[in-house]
């Protein structure tokens, strides 16, 4: 398989009033064509600023970024000047699937209007080099492309299984559901043909009952089409159903990142193992995670899990642990990996 | 009380609201001490006819006026005028407007209905213009044109807290206050205006500012307090006679208009960010 | 249809208040401590004189009648006749409001042209020097008052300069009046030099009279970009590359404007103020400084009729932002 997306080593962190924030800490992270990655964490690990910093859309003026690449087929994404990102990369070979499919739309234009936007400036038949593209304001969207595109919009509505693709055009995105919403999220992300979706936890602010289609959708659209997804969720229930592999993420670094058979049969970091334990049961007890989630202005030093970990001795404390490979595809960063009972 | 010294701090903090506060207590220690700080305090109701229109010097420090009097001490004891007018003009109009407000919006309804629609035809005239009517009907006085700003500011405070209470009146703690058992007029003084307190205290400082510009515009076009009363309004319009010339005629009495009313304006904008929070804009990320 | 209801509720009280404005109008007028027939009279009519005139102009009768009888007038259009210049007051005012018009409406087009793209620009740049300085403008703009800025202008582009007129609405004779609108009027005369000539008078008082209302909207703009600016849908556009112009001023303004229009009326009520101020100083001759002369002579036939024409225009405009309001926001027809 074909390498597409890779992180390395990517450290970032945001002024806020108490200081800088050290969101990311070498964070790495490879994703091939086609696999659907799944970067798992509790809230605040950075696992949705890792996914804004590929889509290059991080707060401007707090976002400060101290080291690392973002190589996607060949190319390191933080040496685009962000016009250049916007124009080739955004929207077209990386798209991207919302959290919040409800704020996520405007709300004063129709539905049909802010497809129809993305296709003029994202569609496939595009011509790159327009002059369009330095009056953005002035650009013309040629009658004929128009045409081909809205025969394109219309058929991917039906295959996200939105009904009479017409009507829901022609309205506004408050007179939608949510799973509506987000199934029109989905069919946006796939309109420019990309190589990578972001979806940044695409589930979470719908019913429980609606998450399991977006999902199943999401995952049979991408095989179908070969597209390569990063999934952010903080559920591994939902990374177990639809990923190819899944990589867990604590406190700004990735500890753990393994096929995911291998990764649900065989967690080696003790972070993954934790996680696991605090699935529900079947008898329904649940098992936290004892101690807190660490300060990002003032990070413990060496494995930012350390605090939380029985196994963690002084060399946890002193120095970050290097990726180890325990399998093909399967990495962790721990001195002390727990080793299957051989 | 920690929540109001925790509010003040704030204040302190912000240098525009810190300008604004030190620019309102400049003019109220101005207002008293005029005859203390004034050069020239007989000056006002004196004149000096061989003076007149001298431009500033180190003796009259702002000029004299048409009279030979001395334009500083008159803007001093213009001060005693300009905050009396605005005192008692806002408080009066908080006085009717609030109570109208809270009922109508307490019992909502036809009552509340009517009583907005009462406001709505008050506010349908500018404001200037049934100033000047009712200043001119009752004549020209410091009580009429108190009378008539008071007349045409109440609707403001009755559409705010009409919508404040409205808003409030559904949240849990009123409804569990009506449920024990408490008194509509209980409830509406003890529960009801504290939480709409903050509205009322921003939209009356940005009100002094209002109110002190309608002011010095009933006293330009003549309907404010009488000569030789040092009225700063008055005093710009009788500078236009002697425009080009006297420059300076002007200048000190328009510098201060503007300098007060930007002092309620920065106040108020300063106490809207922290009582607000509504209004206050979240600089933070979501994340 | 909550929209046709809300715009039915809105037209059911607009005859209402305006009757209600009459009464108030009408009772503040009517207390007026000086007797309007013994000023008409002149200082040497008898008592019998003074009485047949009252019976003429119907002030003998009780006020009740008085108000009945202006409401059977108001209702065909007659305002009624000054007391001092005998002329029909619904000419006076409808030859006056082109004046007024013309000047509010050169206001308006400056604090929007000017008000929206700089409350944009510092909401864009916030915190810069450029939104600092901004700020400062606007509030000494909300700050200064009106007729003193005039005033100031005249001295230093009038008196100093002499780069303006002084005051006034044209010196000497206007373009041949088709329209009573001086810069139609001149257009339609290809008149060009007349046209600059109308221009120039009426720069310094749109000017002024444009400040306090371009500084509203460039608060009123710039809060409402960065209400939107931080949304969801923003980001989601940036994420997928549409050009950041783009966003701006077409998604985010098309959404910061909608509170801004909330407050047209507002401002429409700034500049009905200004007006009234601004057209006595400037010597405008439109309705403001009409209302202002008659209420200087109490002519108060003349007052009222001032005053219910603004207060209908006012009325007319805030159910005309109720309509676009729901016109522009499709959230508020649910």
């Amino acid at each position: 398989m074909t390498e597409l997306l890779a992180v390395r080593d990517l450290t970032l962190g945001f002024r806020t009033d108490a200081g800088l924030a050290r969101v990311l800490d070498g964070v790495n992270l490879t994703i091939d064509a086609g696999q659907v990655m799944g970067l798992v964490g509790e809230s605040g690990c950075g696992k949705t600023t890792l996914a804004r910093a590929v889509l290059g859309v991080l707060p401007r003026n707090a976002a400060e970024i101290a080291g690392g690449e973002i190589v996607f087929k060949g190319r390191d994404l933080l040496k685009f000047s962000p016009g250049a990102l916007a124009r080739d990369i955004c929207g077209r070979a990386i798209t991207f699937i919302p959290q919040d499919p409800y704020g996520s739309f405007n709300p004063v234009f129709t539905i049909g209007t802010q497809i129809m936007e993305i296709m003029k400036w994202k569609s496939p038949r595009r011509v790159t080099g327009h002059w369009s593209e330095h009056a953005p304001l002035l650009g013309p969207y040629p009658a004929e492309r128009r045409r081909a595109d809205m025969e394109t919009v219309v058929a991917l509505l039906d295959a996200v299984q939105l009904p009479q693709p017409a009507q829901i055009l022609r309205k506004y995105p408050h007179e939608l559901s949510g799973g509506q919403r987000q199934r029109l999220m989905i069919a946006m992300a796939l309109l420019p043909e990309p190589d990578l979706v972001i979806a940044d936890e695409p589930t979470t602010a719908l019913d429980v009952t609606i998450q399991a289609q977006i999902l199943g959708l999401i995952r049979r659209l991408a095989n179908e089409r070969n597209v390569a997804v990063l999934f952010t969720t903080h559920d591994l229930g939902t990374a177990y159903e639809i990923c190819d592999a899944v990589t867990v993420m604590y406190a700004g670094q990735e500890v753990e990142s393994a096929p995911t058979d291998r990764f649900f049969a065989a967690p080696a970091h003790p972070y993954t193992g934790k996680l696991l334990a605090s699935l529900p049961r079947h008898d329904g007890e649940v098992a936290g995670i004892p101690g807190e989630v660490p300060n990002l202005v003032r990070p413990p030093g060496g494995c930012r899990f350390h605090p939380r970990c029985e196994r963690a001795s002084e060399a946890c404390r002193s120095g970050k642990p290097p990726a180890e490979m325990l399998d093909p595809g399967h990495s962790v960063r721990c001195f002390h990996p727990v080793r299957p009972a051989a | 009380m920690a929540v109001w010294r925790q509010v003040l701090w704030k204040l302190l903090r912000d240098r525009a609201t810190f300008l604004g506060a030190s620019i309102i207590l400049s003019l109220i220690l101005a207002a008293i001490l005029a005859p203390v700080l004034s050069p020239f305090p007989e000056d006002v109701f004196e004149f000096h006819t061989a003076n007149r229109l001298r431009p500033p010097d180190g003796v009259n420090y702002f000029g004299t006026d048409r009279m030979g009097s001395d334009i500083l001490s008159r803007l001093l004891f213009g001060a005693r005028i300009t905050i009396t007018i605005a005192l008692i003009a806002v408080g009066t109009a908080v006085a009717v407007g609030v109570p109208i407000g809270l009922v109508a919006g307490y019992y909502g309804a036809w009552p509340g209905d009517l009583l907005m629609r009462v406001s709505d035809i008050f506010l349908a005239i500018p404001q200037v213009v049934l100033a000047i009517a009712i200043a001119q009907t009752l004549g020209p006085s410091i009580e009429n044109v108190i009378l008539a700003l008071s007349a045409t500011y109440w609707p403001f405070w009755a559409r705010l807290v009409y919508a404040e209470t409205r808003s409030v009146k559904n949240e849990i703690f009123i409804e569990s206050a009506i449920a024990l058992g408490a008194s509509p007029a209980r409830v509406m003084i003890l529960h009801i205006l504290p939480n709409i307190s903050s509205a009322i205290i921003v939209r009356t400082s940005i009100g002094m500012g209002a109110t002190i510009l309608t002011a010095a515009a009933l006293g330009f076009l003549g309907l404010g307090a009488p000569p030789p009363a040092p009225e700063w309004g008055r005093m710009i319009a009788e500078s236009r006679d002697f425009l080009p010339e006297a420059w300076w005629y002007a200048t000190a009495p328009g510098l201060a208009i503007f300098l007060v009313v930007m002092g309620f304006n920065l106040l108020g904008d300063g106490l809207r960010d922290i009582l607000d929070p509504r209004i206050r804009r979240a600089g933070g990320r979501n994340d | 249809m909550r929209r046709l209801e809300l715009i039915l509720s809105r037209l059911a009280w607009f005859i209402p208040t305006l009757v209600g404005l009459t009464v108030i109008i009408f009772t503040v007028s009517h207390i007026i401590p000086t007797d309007p027939v013994r000023i008409l009279a002149g200082e040497n009519a008898t008592a019998e004189q003074i009485e047949a005139l009252r019976v003429e102009l119907g002030y003998d009768k009780p006020l009740p009648v008085q108000l009945l009888s202006y409401f059977r007038d108001v209702a065909t259009g007659n305002l009624g006749v000054s007391i001092y210049t005998k002329r029909s007051i619904a000419e006076t005012m409808w030859h006056r409001l082109p004046a007024t018009l013309e000047l509010t409406f050169a206001a308006i087009f400056l604090s929007v042209v000017f008000g929206i793209p700089l409350g944009v620009l510092s909401a864009l740049r916030r915190n810069s020097l450029f939104d600092h300085c901004l700020r400062v403008v606007t509030v000494s703009g909300l700050a200064v008052a009106s007729f003193w800025l005039a005033m100031e202008l005249q001295f230093l582009f009038s008196m100093k300069l002499a780069i303006a007129p002084l005051n006034g609405r044209i010196a000497g004779f206007g373009p041949d009046e088709v329209t009573g609108f001086m810069i139609v009027d001149s257009l339609i005369a290809g008149d060009l030099p007349m046209l600059g000539l109308v221009l120039s008078h009426l720069a310094l008082p749109a000017v002024t009279l444009a400040l306090p209302a371009a500084a509203t909207i460039v608060r009123f703009t710039r809060a409402g970009v960065l209400d939107v600016i931080n949304s969801s849908f923003v980001l989601y556009a940036r994420a997928m590359g549409i050009p950041w112009s783009l966003i701006v001023w077409k998604y985010v303004l098309r959404n910061a404007l909608i509170s801004t229009v909330t407050q047209i009326g507002l401002i429409f009520g700034v500049l009905l103020s200004g007006a009234v101020v601004i057209e006595t100083v400037f010597d405008w001759p439109g309705l403001g400084a009409y209302a202002v002369n008659s209420i200087l002579q109490s002519d108060y036939k003349s007052i009222m009729g001032f005053t219910l024409w603004t207060g209908a225009m006012f009325v007319i405009v805030n159910l005309l932002v109720d309509i676009l309001h729901t016109l522009i926001d499709p959230r508020s027809n649910r």
